[in-house]
């Protein structure tokens, strides 16, 4: 088994977005708020988040804000619940939430949550478990979790739950690992992870390691790195990680690195991106591979900067 | 009316840049502002750069015309992905009074290239959502065609879902889900709609109802494939709220013992008799007699009780998951006495 690249990884992120003309390039343009969270968080862990620079990138961010409250996913972009988030995420990083207008950003999610509990992605409406995750984390990182509605927030979570013990993404919808995350991380973050099953929830996660040692997302599915953070992370927040192989998992996300350009993807052998590598590298930071910094499992947070954001405010 | 359809397929032929075209010639372009020294600058194809400056343009002007509706075709085109141009053509959708029905259509062709993009889909709710149940057909034929080629694709489920609860359509969605496992046993998907419909359609009466008759179905389908996850969690799930009546149904340990007996593919009916046994089953001697005729290999046949020996051979049919069996072993009501 081969080690983690970090050095090529690092060499990748900075690299990915001066290629041209690439269809990564074309469909990350409207995403690249998500995008700098997951390439800065994967450099944080590694210990390299000093080859940026940090006044170019928080004032870029601060650029994308509107006066709704809401950051778009770039210059101009109107803004999502979405983008809210990993905007909040990479000013916490570089210790800079003091920029933050938190008062304006607690009321354009405020404004997100419907009457069910439910949360809006934006303005228009769609409506995701994955939002009801993003809405808590981005209040809980400023402080203002009790802003919303936490009660319902919760009951519209629990109602997505189904009799395997996972989630889906909305009442009825079948459980994904991805869900599950968002689910169990809201739970989390509102102190109500006594309503989750743990141990019929903890089952269902450790049935989705595969011979190869890789998560896959649903039953019958072909592993991916990034189930390594959904399904990870998830049976970490339950206290159940224990219960799947952690060599065969590290074995198989070190697998799925490009060892000569760097990056890691989906499975071996495909072509790397951003956002697999953030999920390879924060899987494994989860599994304490040496070298690499913790992340927090609900936060998706190197754990220094959330001690930082609760503890030294 | 312009659809916006007929441009996608002009510029599949030969696409002329907007700035050559003199129905644009009015219009000034707003280039994409990256910000001061940009962290992640992207370079955008010239022509995906250049629609995107002349819908700018357009939507700050918030011009409510054909041309406009044309654009985000166009850029829909190119990136699928973006809130805003959709958003900004469901205004124009109903600014120019479009016929809904052939957007539906535009969406599809859309969806053909890139269905597993989340705005595609919201943006089809919305317009469904407006058609109400006129929808109702073209909402459920689209999503079983997108199912047909990804049978557990899931945001077409999702869309139905939503379909089935908003726009009706029940009354063939069991037969639906019985045609789908047939040709693949093993769709998690369909074993989660089927689950949905029993629960929730307003005609069958809900899950007591249909227990009997999902039970057969279910035990059959366990038979042909004991190895599959899914029938197991949906048989289990039959009971849901009512685990002592899980635990006396004979059709339950029955098929436990049958597939143990087989002695292939027995993880889960092993799984599961340890699950009854843990809720109060008192499994006879037939399953014990079973459970001894498997003779793992070098198993340590110290466990007296049948409950660790379930587990010791649990331990070692399923090694990656050895954790796990460790700790259900620990917290058996009474262990090796």
């Amino acid at each position: 088994m081969g080690e983690l690249v970090t050095d090529k990884h690092v060499k990748y992120i900075l690299s990915v977005e001066k290629r041209k003309d690439d269809f990564e390039s074309v469909v990350m343009e409207h995403l690249r708020m998500n995008g700098a969270y997951w390439g800065l968080t994967a450099l944080d862990l590694m210990g390299k988040l000093d080859v940026v620079d940090v006044n170019e990138v928080v004032s870029w961010v601060m650029s994308c804000q509107h006066d709704s409250g809401g950051f778009g996913g770039n210059v101009g972009h109107d803004p999502h619940i979405l983008y809210t988030l990993s905007a909040v995420q990479v000013l916490a990083l570089f210790d800079k939430m003091d920029l933050i207008d938190a008062d304006k950003v607690t009321n354009y999610i405020v404004g997100l949550q419907n009457e069910d509990g439910s949360f809006s992605g934006d303005m228009w409406g769609e409506v995701d478990t994955r939002f009801s995750y993003i809405a808590i984390c981005c209040l809980s990182i400023i402080h203002r979790l009790d802003k919303i509605n936490v009660e319902k927030a919760v009951k519209y979570i629990i109602s997505c739950k189904n009799m395997d013990g996972g989630f889906g993404c909305t009442p009825g919808g079948e459980s994904h690992a991805g869900q599950i995350f968002c689910c169990v991380g809201a739970l989390a973050l509102t102190g109500s992870l006594d309503l989750v099953n743990k141990d019929l929830l903890g089952w269902w996660l450790c049935e989705r390691q595969v011979k190869s040692g890789g998560l896959n997302g649903r039953p019958e599915k072909l592993p991916d790195v990034c189930y390594s953070w959904w399904v990870l992370s998830s049976l970490i927040m339950i206290d159940r990680v224990h219960w799947i192989s952690r060599e065969k998992l590290i074995k198989f996300i070190l697998d799925c690195q490009d060892k000569e350009k760097g990056g890691i993807s989906d499975r071996p052998d495909d072509a790397v991106d951003v956002f697999h590598t953030y999920f390879g590298v924060a899987g494994l930071s989860l599994l304490e591979y040496p070298g690499l910094k913790p992340i927090d499992p609900a936060y998706a947070l190197p754990v220094d900067v959330v001690n930082r954001i609760f503890f030294k405010k | 009316m312009a659809s916006g359809s007929s441009e996608v397929e002009e510029e599949e032929q030969e696409r002329v840049m907007l700035r050559d075209r003199p129905e644009w010639a009015d219009v000034t372009p707003v280039p994409q502002d990256d910000g001061p020294c940009p962290v992640v600058p992207i370079n955008y194809t010239e022509e995906f750069a250049e629609v995107m400056d002349y819908f700018r343009a357009v939507y700050l002007a918030d011009e409510r015309s054909p041309r406009a509706l044309s654009l985000t075709a166009e850029a829909i085109h190119f990136n699928a992905g973006n809130y805003t141009v959709w958003h900004f053509r469901r205004l124009l959708l109903e600014s120019l009074k479009v016929d809904l029905h052939k957007e539906l259509e535009f969406i599809e062709r859309i969806a053909a290239k890139n269905s597993k993009n989340y705005q595609i889909w919201h943006h089809r709710r919305r317009v469904a959502e407006k058609l109400g149940p006129d929808a109702r057909n073209a909402e459920l034929q689209f999503t079983k065609k997108v199912l047909s080629v990804d049978a557990k694709h899931y945001h077409a489920w999702s869309h139905r879902q939503w379909a089935l609860q908003a726009l009706g359509g029940w009354e063939d969605e069991l037969d639906y889900c019985s045609e789908l496992l047939e040709q693949d046993i093993f769709n998690n998907s369909a074993w989660n709609q089927r689950y949905f419909v029993i629960t929730r359609s307003p005609f069958l009466g809900g899950l007591k109802a249909m227990r009997e008759s999902e039970v057969l179905y279910t035990i059959q389908a366990i038979e042909a494939y004991p190895e599959n996850e899914s029938s197991w969690k949906y048989l289990r799930g039959l009971y849901k709220g009512e685990t002592t009546s899980w635990v006396n149904d004979p059709q339950v340990s029955s098929i436990c013992l049958k597939i143990l007996s087989s002695k292939s593919n027995y993880l889960f009916a092993l799984s599961t008799l340890l699950d009854l046994i843990c809720h109060g089953y008192q499994p006879n001697q037939d399953f014990r007699d079973a459970i001894e005729a498997l003779k793992i290999p070098d198993l340590d046949i110290q466990d007296l009780d049948i409950a660790s020996m379930i587990c010791s051979i649990l331990e070692k049919i399923d090694p990656i998951r050895v954790n796990y069996w460790i700790w259900r072993k620990s917290r058996l009501p009474h262990v090796a006495q």
